[in-house]
C-alpha cells in the first residue's frame, strides 16, 4: 500500500535523522560484561521511549532519568515520551527498518511477546538488566517471558478490580462488596431499587471480558494444547454471564463507540455503583463529584463466576532492550536501575502505578487504600497468554464483544466467529475446542 | 479534432493543427529547457518519494511478505527472509472470495462514495446558485459557508464524535429535548453508516460550493439575458444555460471528489472507532488495518491498495472518455 510504505519511508527518514547521534559502540554480543564488571566506566548515549501519560506520569520518569544520570555521570539517556496509543506501532516501524529505534522501550506487557518473535528484542535471561529476579512477583515475570527467555523487565503491574460507591451501597443497605456475579446482579437490582441509580458498568472492550472468562476457569486459548477455548462451552458460559447482566437490566447496554468513556463519565458522577476497571482510571474518577470524599471508593477483586474462581488479567509494563541497540551496557544499566524497588517506590507514591517488587511495598506504598486493594486483588491475577499473537487476539474479539455486549449478536455466533477468524489469520496451527 | 498531424509545417491560417509530439517535445526543450532543469530535483524526488514506493507496493502484492518473513538482522539477531514469490495468488484469493471482505466492504465503498458525492455537489450546487445572487452579506456568508472545509478533517471528525455520542452528546440531548428517546449514532451498523455519510458531506460541500460559484461567475450573463428575452422559465435557463456552463468545473470536481471520497480514511477510522466497526469499514481503512495491525500483512495490504489503485484509474479512464465524448456531441 502506497501510503503505508511511504509512511514507513518517511517515519524512517526523520527518526534517522533525529537520532543518527547513537551511542560509543562497545560490547556487540550484548553481553553486558561491562556493565557487570565495571558499570562506572560504562559511557554513551541511550534513547528511551517512555510510554507513559505525558501530563500525570511522565515528570515523575523524567525525574528519575535524571537520578540515573546522577548515578551514571558518563551515560547519556535520550528521553522521548510516546503516545501509548501509538508506542506499537512506531516501535516496530523503526525497528523493521533499522532505524530510530530507541535503545530502550517501555512496553505493554502484551507487546513484549509480539516483539520477541519478530526479533525486535534482546534476549535479557542472564544480562544484568535482570536483577534479582526473584523479588518479582510472579505474574509481571510471566509475562515478560516468551519460550523460557525473559525479554522484558517488569516495570509496573496492574490489575482490574470492582470499583464501587459506597455511599451508593449505604443507602441500598448492602454492607459489602459482591463477590461473584450473581451477588452483583442482586445487588444492583437492590440499587436500582432503592436509589434509582444503574448498576454495574461493562466496558464493551476485549480486554474487559477476560475476568468473565477466568471466573469459569477458561481462557481465550490454551497454549499448552494449543487449543482455541474462546468458544468451548465454559467460555460461553462466562460471556452469557455478562450479557445477562445487561439483558436484566444490572448493567446498562453500553454505546458501541466511546461506551467506556460514558461509563466512567457516569460512574464519577454517581450514576453508576459499580465499574470493572483498573488503577489507572481511579486518577479521573477522583475527579468526579461523587468521590470528593476519596473514601467513598470501594476497591474489591472482580467477582467470580459459577465455579467460585475470580481471575483478572496481569497488565503493565515492561523495559525492553532493542536488539540493535548501538550501547547493551548503558541499556542494561538503565533497565536494571529504572526498575529497582527504590525507584518503583518513587513512581508508585507520586503517580500511583502499581511495583513489580516484592520488596518495593512498603509502608509507604501500602498506605494507600487504592493501591492496598489493587495490590490485595493482583493475587487473583492471570497472566495472559504468552505468545506473539497475544495482543492481536483483541482486536477480533473487540469486534465481535462489543456487537454481543451491546446485544446485536448472539453470544455463540460471536465467540464462534472469532475462533474462527484468529485461526485463519493468527493460530494457523491451533484447534478450536467445541 | 482527430485530423492527422504533419510532422513539420506551420499550421494554416484559421486552422488549430498541433504539431507532432517530436516536435513539440523538441521545440518547448529549446525554449524551455532551464525549467527543465528546474524541475530535475522535483522529478528525482518524486520518483524516489513515488515511484519507488509504488514499485515495490506492486512487487509485494506478488509475494506472501509479512512482518515475520521478511528478513531482517536486528542488532543481534540475524531473521533470514523466507517469504515467496506467490505469483496472483494474492489477488485470486481477494477477487474470488476467498479472503472474505473484499466485495462486501467494495460494496459499502461504492455505495459511500456515490451517496458522498451525490450529496456534495447537489448541496454544494444549491448553495452556490444562492450565494450567486446580489444579496446583502454575501461575503460573510461565503466566508462562514467555507468553514468547514478550513477545519482539519480529524478535528472536524472528533468533534461530531462528541456530538453523535449516545448519552452526552449534543444531537441526542437535542433529541430528548423533543422528547425521542436516545439513539446510539455510532453503535448501530446503519446509523454508522449514516453518521459518517452525513460528517463527510458536512465537511466536503464547501470545497463543492466553492468550486461551483466559481463555475457560475464563468459563465456569460448575457447567455442568461438572451435566454429571458426568448421566454425560458427559470427551470429552462437553469437546465440549458447554468447546467451546460458548468460542464467543465463539474466533471473535474465530480471526479476529484470521487477520487477522495473513495479513499476518504479519517472519516471512517475516526469517527466510528478503529476496533468495533468491520462493517463500516472502506477498502482503504480495511488496507490499512491489513499494514498495521498485529503482524503486518504487507503483501495483503500492497494487493488491496494496487486493487484500489486500479479501481480508480480504471474509473478516471471511463469518466473522462464519457466527458469528452459529451463534448464532443455538443
Amino acid at each position: 500500500m502506497r501510503r503505508g510504505i511511504s509512511v514507513a519511508a518517511l517515519v524512517g527518514v526523520l527518526a534517522l535523522t533525529a537520532t543518527a547521534c547513537g551511542g560509543d559502540s562497545d560490547g556487540g554480543a550484548g553481553d553486558g560484561s561491562k556493565a557487570a564488571s565495571d558499570p562506572s566506566s560504562v559511557s554513551g548515549t541511550i534513547t528511551w521511549w517512555d510510554t507513559s501519560d505525558a501530563t500525570n506520569e511522565a515528570p515523575t520518569f523524567k525525574k528519575l532519568v535524571a537520578d540515573f544520570e546522577k548515578k551514571y555521570p558518563k551515560i547519556k539517556v535520550n528521553y522521548v515520551n510516546v503516545p501509548f496509543d501509538q508506542a506499537q506501532q512506531k516501535f516496530k516501524t523503526a525497528a523493521s527498518s533499522n532505524q530510530g529505534a530507541p535503545d530502550v522501550l517501555r512496553s505493554d506487557v502484551g507487546w513484549t511477546a509480539g516483539f520477541a518473535q519478530l526479533g525486535y528484542l534482546k534476549d535479557l535471561t542472564g544480562t544484568p538488566a535482570l536483577d534479582k529476579t526473584d523479588d518479582f512477583l510472579e505474574g509481571p515475570l510471566k509475562n515478560a517471558a516468551y519460550q523460557g527467555k525473559t525479554y522484558g523487565v517488569p516495570q509496573v503491574t496492574d490489575t482490574l478490580g470492582l470499583l464501587y460507591n459506597k455511599e451508593l451501597f449505604r443507602k441500598a443497605g448492602i454492607d459489602k462488596p459482591p463477590t461473584n456475579w450473581k451477588e452483583v446482579k442482586e445487588a444492583a437490582e437492590k440499587i436500582k431499587d432503592k436509589t434509582g441509580t444503574a448498576g454495574i458498568g461493562l466496558n464493551p472492550d476485549s480486554y474487559y471480558s477476560l475476568p468473565f472468562l477466568y471466573g469459569e476457569n477458561s481462557d481465550m486459548v490454551d497454549v499448552e494444547k494449543k487449543k482455541i477455548t474462546i468458544s468451548d462451552a465454559a467460555s460461553r458460559k462466562g460471556i452469557e454471564t455478562a450479557v445477562d447482566l445487561v439483558k436484566s437490566g444490572a448493567a446498562p447496554k453500553p454505546a458501541g463507540t466511546d461506551g467506556y468513556n460514558n461509563l466512567k463519565t457516569d460512574f464519577k458522577n454517581g450514576k453508576l455503583a459499580m465499574l470493572i476497571d483498573g488503577p489507572w482510571a481511579t486518577k479521573e474518577i477522583f475527579g468526579g463529584e461523587a468521590y470528593k470524599a476519596k473514601d467513598n471508593l470501594g476497591i474489591a477483586a472482580v467477582p467470580a463466576g459459577s465455579t467460585g474462581t475470580a481471575g483478572a488479567p496481569v497488565g503493565g509494563h515492561n523495559l525492553v532492550v532493542y536488539a540493535g541497540t548501538k550501547n547493551f551496557d548503558a541499556s542494561y544499566l538503565f533497565a536494571k536501575f529504572m526498575t529497582e524497588a527504590a525507584q518503583q517506590e518513587t513512581a508508585s507514591t507520586t503517580i500511583g502505578v502499581l511495583p513489580t517488587r516484592k520488596s518495593a511495598y512498603t509502608k509507604a506504598v501500602l498506605s494507600d487504600p487504592v493501591r492496598d486493594a489493587y495490590y490485595r486483588a493482583l493475587d487473583k491475577a492471570h497472566p495472559r497468554p504468552a505468545i506473539p499473537q497475544g495482543g492481536d487476539l483483541f482486536t477480533d474479539w473487540l469486534q465481535h464483544y462489543t456487537k454481543i455486549l451491546t446485544l446485536k449478536e448472539d453470544p455463540k455466533a460471536g465467540l464462534d466467529a472469532t475462533a474462527k477468524a484468529w485461526k485463519s489469520a493468527l493460530l494457523k496451527d491451533y484447534a478450536i475446542q467445541e | 479534432m482527430t485530423t492527422a498531424v504533419s510532422e513539420t509545417g506551420s499550421p494554416p491560417e484559421g486552422q488549430v493543427r498541433r504539431p507532432g509530439l517530436l516536435t513539440r517535445a523538441r521545440r518547448s526543450f529549446d525554449t524551455h529547457w532551464y525549467a527543465w532543469a528546474m524541475v530535475l530535483p522535483v522529478v528525482v524526488v518524486l520518483t524516489v518519494l513515488v515511484g519507488y514506493p509504488l514499485g515495490r507496493g506492486i512487487y509485494l502484492s506478488f509475494t506472501d511478505a509479512n512482518e515475520a518473513n521478511i528478513g531482517r538482522t536486528i542488532g543481534v539477531n540475524h531473521i533470514p527472509s523466507t517469504y515467496q514469490f506467490v505469483g496472483l495468488d494474492n489477488y485470486w484469493k481477494v477477487l474470488s472470495g476467498q479472503e472474505g471482505h473484499f466485495y462486501s466492504r467494495l460494496t459499502w465503498t461504492v455505495v459511500w462514495t456515490a451517496s458522498c458525492v451525490f450529496l456534495h455537489y447537489t448541496i454544494g450546487l444549491g448553495l452556490a446558485l444562492l450565494l450567486n445572487r446580489k444579496m446583502r452579506f454575501r461575503s460573510l456568508y461565503r466566508v462562514l459557508l467555507i468553514l468547514p472545509w478550513a477545519v482539519p478533517a480529524f478535528v472536524a471528525t472528533f468533534s461530531w464524535r462528541l456530538i453523535f455520542n449516545e448519552k452526552y452528546g449534543v444531537l441526542n440531548a437535542f433529541l430528548a429535548k423533543l422528547g425521542a428517546g436516545p439513539v446510539d449514532w455510532l453503535g448501530d451498523e446503519t446509523l454508522q453508516k449514516l453518521s459518517a455519510v452525513a460528517v463527510n458531506v458536512w465537511l466536503g460541500v464547501p470545497f463543492m460550493m466553492v468550486a461551483i460559484l466559481g463555475g457560475l461567475q464563468s459563465i456569460p450573463a448575457e447567455l442568461h439575458e438572451a435566454a429571458e428575452m426568448d421566454g425560458a422559465t427559470p427551470w429552462q435557463r437553469f437546465r440549458h444555460v447554468t447546467l451546460p456552463g458548468l460542464r467543465p468545473v463539474s466533471g473535474t470536481v465530480i471526479l476529484l471528489g470521487v477520487i477522495w471520497t473513495f479513499n476518504m480514511f479519517q472519516v471512517i477510522y475516526l469517527l466510528i472507532g478503529q476496533g468495533a466497526s468491520s462493517e463500516s469499514e472502506i477498502l482503504v481503512t480495511y488496507s490499512y488495518r491489513l499494514a498495521f495491525q498485529g503482524v503486518r500483512d504487507y503483501a495483503g495490504s500492497a494487493t488491496y491498495g494496487i486493487l484500489i489503485l486500479s479501481l480508480l484509474l480504471v474509473f478516471a479512464v471511463f469518466y473522462r472518455r464519457m466527458l469528452s465524448r459529451q463534448e464532443s456531441v455538443r
